[in-house]
């Protein structure tokens, strides 16, 4: 501080407090319900002193709500993009920094292009690709009459019908969100920074190039990995329209959507404390992954944008 | 840009972006040329005939009441979710800023809610503002006298979800002005104090104009949040409703789409918001970055 303000200061603290609290109360009011039975969560207003009933509310949404299941689901749909995301990206960006080929230009601008265009403004095209990913190839075949070419040379009655469904599955969950110009453009960023001796030297010392990828650049690159992994899981894990079209099958669905049968509707018994305890299970492996490697999520979070 | 010295081999490279440039072909080309080409033809529900109509289909959004009304939705709910979230953003860093002892523990109190999906979040606001068992609508209407119901009334469950939409990006917000925050020179603050401004005349005459770029920043993000990420939270909250009244455009892409399986409508509804978004994008990129600087 420049100088001396005892009054500020305490203001300050006092504020900082005071917003913390209005932060953290939506979660503190999560956990006292979560802990509560049922006829002390329906009294207006809920008393906010923790229960007991803890296990036996998390039991009980555990059962109804299939939520061993769908977190495994969850589990694999976060971490599927993150690892899909960051491979595909590191390789794109290195084979863009790193080589000099007649499409560098052309495939950097054609990934650059698609930095902004959320799965939210072409809904229904995706979800068509995704219920039969051979759609593009299909179109080929049947504009270019390739299929009569084939009758022709193979000379009897033959029809080419690809048809490759991604609905409920993981590969369909995972594969079109892997997919993403930020990633690729963050390590174009950093790749660009790293000192032209290492390379010079890789390849004087006769290393190739996936050698000196694999010796020089990943090792250089572990921090970015690690600020994305946080930043990327916590996206895949809470992706919520995606798996909410492709999936029909309770079994496949995410533990975010699935959250949503937890819900009391305006007739049902207000089982709000089962349905808070659930949400508090659902919330909680991204909360943990943010604050456990809290410095790479902050570092992150602010490079990724830049 | 490509490095000085770098590797010839040919189809090592191919090798090495086919990954990426497959994914985003197949994910992100197709799928908008298929929207494009959707949105000026007219299909019948089950996709077997379909009929080229010209603009057809964006003369009929546009003079639909119920588009225009969403596009006013939207705009309202983006603005309000984008300085709710900022404002509160911008107080809790600048404090934070301030504060000499428990900076890291402070940081991460903050920063968590980060993590919570949109839907759960609207889920934990639902609760906290449902009308017969929240805690806050009883608040306000037994403490306050507030005539709160967003069962009912479309203002309510506006102001719900962008209650629940601010939330969580509070925390975002939080990060980024930190950051800024620390980035501004502090030789400026001390020559200020030195020429006797108080913390608050510093704050609005140094480090606010500094924070500039960060604020803008941010407030395109936010109201790209708003528009395309709170699917979440209008899904488990309100579902559009009530009357129409929380139907933002993601939404009724989504309903008109998916549900009512007016294919020609959501995909011209879909062109405009990718219209839309290249703009902002664009201007971002034009802009934005360039015409904020750091004038002091």
């Amino acid at each position: 501080m420049v100088e001396r303000t005892p009054i500020l200061d305490a203001l300050t603290y006092a504020f900082l407090m005071l917003g913390i609290c209005i932060v953290g109360f939506p979660i503190f009011y999560t956990v006292v319900a979560a802990t509560l039975p049922l006829e002390e969560v329906a009294k207006v207003p809920m008393p906010l002193v923790p229960g007991d009933q803890f296990w036996v509310n998390v039991n009980t949404a555990w059962e109804t709500g299939n939520l061993g299941q769908q977190l495994m689901n969850s589990f694999i749909m976060a971490s599927g993009i993150t690892i899909g995301k960051i491979v595909v990206s590191m390789l794109g960006a290195f084979s863009i920094v790193y080589f000099d080929y007649r499409f560098r230009k052309v495939a950097f601008a054609a990934v650059f292009c698609t930095l902004m265009l959320p799965v939210e403004v072409r809904i229904l095209p995706t979800y068509e690709i995704a219920a039969n990913i051979f759609g593009p190839l299909q179109w080929f075949i049947d504009t270019l009459h390739l299929n009569s070419l084939i009758q022709w040379w193979a000379g009897n009655d033959f029809e080419i019908a690809l048809e490759w469904s991604l609905l409920d599955s993981y590969t369909g969950l995972i594969l079109p969100l892997v997919a993403s110009a930020t990633c690729t453009f963050l390590f174009r960023q950093f790749f660009l920074t790293v000192p032209e001796e290492l390379c010079e030297a890789a390849k004087l010392d006769g290393a190739s190039a996936m050698m000196f990828f694999r010796k020089i650049l990943l090792p250089l690159s572990l921090t970015n990995i690690a600020a994305l992994v946080v930043i990327e899981f916590v996206y895949g894990w809470n992706q919520y329209l995606w798996p909410l079209l492709i999936t029909t099958n309770p079994d496949m669905t995410t533990a975010v959507i699935g959250l949503q049968h937890l819900i009391p509707q305006a007739d049902d018994i207000p089982y709000w404390n089962v349905a808070m305890a659930g949400s508090l299970l659902v919330m909680m492996p991204p909360i943990l992954v943010v604050l456990m490697m809290q410095r790479w999520f902050v570092k992150g979070l602010v490079e990724r944008e830049k | 840009m490509i490095k000085r010295s770098h590797f010839t081999s040919r189809t090592l490279a191919y090798l090495l972006i086919t990954p990426q440039i497959l994914v985003t072909l197949t994910f992100f080309y197709w799928p908008a040329i298929q929207g494009l080409l959707q949105s000026v033809m007219i299909s019948d529900p089950f996709g077997r005939r379909s009929q080229f109509v010209w603009f057809y289909n964006f003369i009929n959004i546009f003079t639909d009441p119920l588009y225009l009304k969403s596009i006013g939705i939207t705009l309202g709910f983006s603005l309000a979710t984008a300085i709710t979230s900022i404002a509160f953003g911008l107080f809790l860093a600048s404090l934070a800023n301030r504060a000499l002892r428990a900076k890291a523990l402070i940081r991460t109190m903050l920063i968590w809610p980060y993590a919570v999906a949109p839907a759960i979040s609207g889920i934990l606001w639902l609760f906290l503002l449902h009308p017969s068992f929240g805690v806050l609508a009883y608040f306000l209407t037994d403490r306050l006298g507030i005539d709160w119901n967003p069962m009912l009334s479309g203002t309510d469950a506006l102001i719900m979800v962008v209650m629940a939409s601010a939330w969580k990006e509070v925390s975002y917000n939080f990060v980024f002005f930190m950051a800024g925050l620390q980035a501004v020179p502090h030789s400026l603050i001390e020559a200020a104090a030195m020429d006797g401004a108080g913390p608050f005349r510093r704050f609005w005459t140094i480090t606010f104009p500094l924070l500039s770029p960060t604020f803008f920043f941010l407030m395109v993000m936010n109201i790209i949040y708003a528009f395309f990420e709170t699917f979440g939270v209008i899904h488990t909250v309100t579902q559009g409703g009530p009357g129409g009244a929380t139907n933002t455009l993601v939404y009724k892409v989504y309903q008109d789409g998916f549900i009512g399986l007016n294919l020609g409508s959501s995909a011209a509804q879909s062109v405009v918001l990718m219209i839309l978004i290249v703009t902002i994008t664009v201007l971002q990129f034009r802009f934005v970055e360039r015409k904020v600087h750091y004038t002091v």
